[in-house]
């Protein structure tokens, strides 16, 4: 076994510095790697081009590093519940990158899987594909989409042991394993950190080899965003 | 007239049996209170859960399991969740078998706006464009014109472009509407709106063949 655990959330982000790019797991508020993001506030790093599907809401996830003008560059593809992300966006503080989803998900996956481009048909024909090479396929346009270059991925799990094995649970899975080796250092924090050979080799979502240092986090607050029952 | 209730209920009769159906967010997560008991048919949220039940019953939220429009849910039996790649090839893949979702404008030859007004709003476009890009059946549901009273089925879009070329269908709340090459041919009318009213109130050409039927609802 490789030991990939770090003590604490400073360890994990050592080397971490201004004018990176990182990539940050989760879906809304939904599976966001609060430690690292805790941290990386308290650090006070700047000019950081921040890869995430969204840029979370005003006082939470990604927003903390908004308010504290961290964030030189934003590539996401959601960004509607954050007016302070909104007002610095259109007043040109903020460089921003809005792609779909998909292609977001899919230049994670191929950064990870060694693929440099992949052709996608989404975007095609839209603003998204402008300056873009586009090519047929079959009677169909497809637009080539780079993959990410990051220099750090912080992800958050459910469970996870020393060798870096992970398993997401529900919804709060979403960009965390395609995030996973897709950037230079991979750091995951997860809710639990149990011993090695605890995880059952089939249930493992994400294999050690992607992730370089991992970590269990603390004072998770897990905020729900729009609170809605029946 | 319809209002956002009734819209939904009238694109829950699209919904057919053996579909997987992703919802967009507003009037299209409407949907899944009005589709028939007696058909089979899992609903997709692209954030990663297929099997999506309905809202969690109060003190049973769970902040790991929410939708596309961050609400929290509950996962039916048979329900799986997976990472957002995954999600994506269902929908690039085209394993999704139809996609209801919102717009700002339709153009008459399938066009479709809805994630940007330049200078004022700009959410961005989520799954929006990977949806349209991909999914064989577009079904789009909007109010038939917006809060000035201007049509938003057009001849050509003035928003941003999300998609070209790939709406199918449109149910407003006057009309339901196909997009054909030709334009937007009129299919049904909402109860008690005439023809002249949906004529007055669609910028884009629009097709009428003989008598045109009152929805059922």
């Amino acid at each position: 076994m490789i030991n990939k655990q770090v003590a604490n959330v400073k360890e994990a982000l050592k080397g971490v510095s201004s004018e990176m790019t990182f990539m940050l797991g989760g879906f809304g508020l939904c599976g966001i790697p609060e430690n690292a993001i805790s941290e990386l506030v308290d650090m006070g790093i700047k000019n950081l081009t921040c890869i995430s599907n969204n840029a979370g809401v005003d006082d939470f996830g990604l927003g903390l590093l908004l308010q504290n003008h961290q964030i030189k560059k934003m590539i996401a593809s959601y960004v509607g519940e954050n007016d302070e992300f909104e007002r610095q966006m259109l007043s040109g503080e903020l460089d921003v990158e809005l792609i779909p989803q998909g292609t977001l998900a899919e230049r994670c996956r191929a950064a990870q899987a060694g693929f440099p481009a992949i052709y996608t048909p989404a975007g095609y024909g839209t603003e998204v594909a402008e300056g873009k090479e586009t090519r047929e396929f079959d009677g169909k346009m497809y637009v080539l989409e780079m993959a990410f270059k990051a220099d750090f991925s912080f992800v958050k799990a459910w469970k996870g042991d020393a060798a870096g094995n992970l398993i997401f649970k529900g919804t709060a899975r979403n960009f965390n394993p395609n995030m996973c080796g897709a950037a230079t250092i991979t750091v995951a924090e997860v809710e639990e950190l149990v011993p090695v050979g605890a995880l059952d080799p089939n249930q493992i979502h994400i294999p050690g080899i992607f992730v370089q240092r991992i970590f269990e986090g603390k004072n998770y607050e897990k905020r729900i965003e729009k609170r809605t029952v029946r | 007239m319809l209002d956002k209730t009734g819209i939904a209920k009238r694109i829950a009769k699209e919904v057919k049996n053996g579909y997987y159906v992703n919802l967009g967010i507003g009037i299209p997560t409407l949907v899944a209170n009005f589709v028939r008991q007696d058909i089979e048919v899992e609903f997709q949220s692209e954030n990663g859960i297929l099997g999506m039940g309905p809202f969690p019953l109060d003190g049973e939220e769970d902040a790991d399991l929410i939708n596309a429009g961050k609400q929290t849910i509950t996962a039916l039996n048979g329900a799986s969740y997976f990472d957002s790649a995954t999600s994506f090839s269902m929908i690039r893949g085209k394993h999704v078998d139809l996609t209801i979702l919102g717009a700002m404008e339709v153009s008459e030859n399938g066009d479709i706006a809805n994630w940007k007004i330049p200078g004022y709003m700009v959410k961005g476009m989520g799954g929006a464009m990977d949806l349209v890009a991909s999914a064989e059946n577009i079904i789009v549901a909007m109010m038939h014109t917006n809060k000035k009273g201007e049509s938003k089925l057009l001849k050509r879009c003035s928003l941003p472009l999300t998609g070209v070329d790939c709406v199918k269908k449109v149910v407003t709340n006057l009309a339901v509407l196909e997009v054909t090459k030709d334009g937007f041919k009129l299919l049904e009318r909402a109860p008690g709106i005439s023809v002249e009213t949906i004529q007055q109130a669609t910028e884009g050409h629009l097709i009428i063949e003989g008598p045109v039927p009152e929805m059922e609802l």
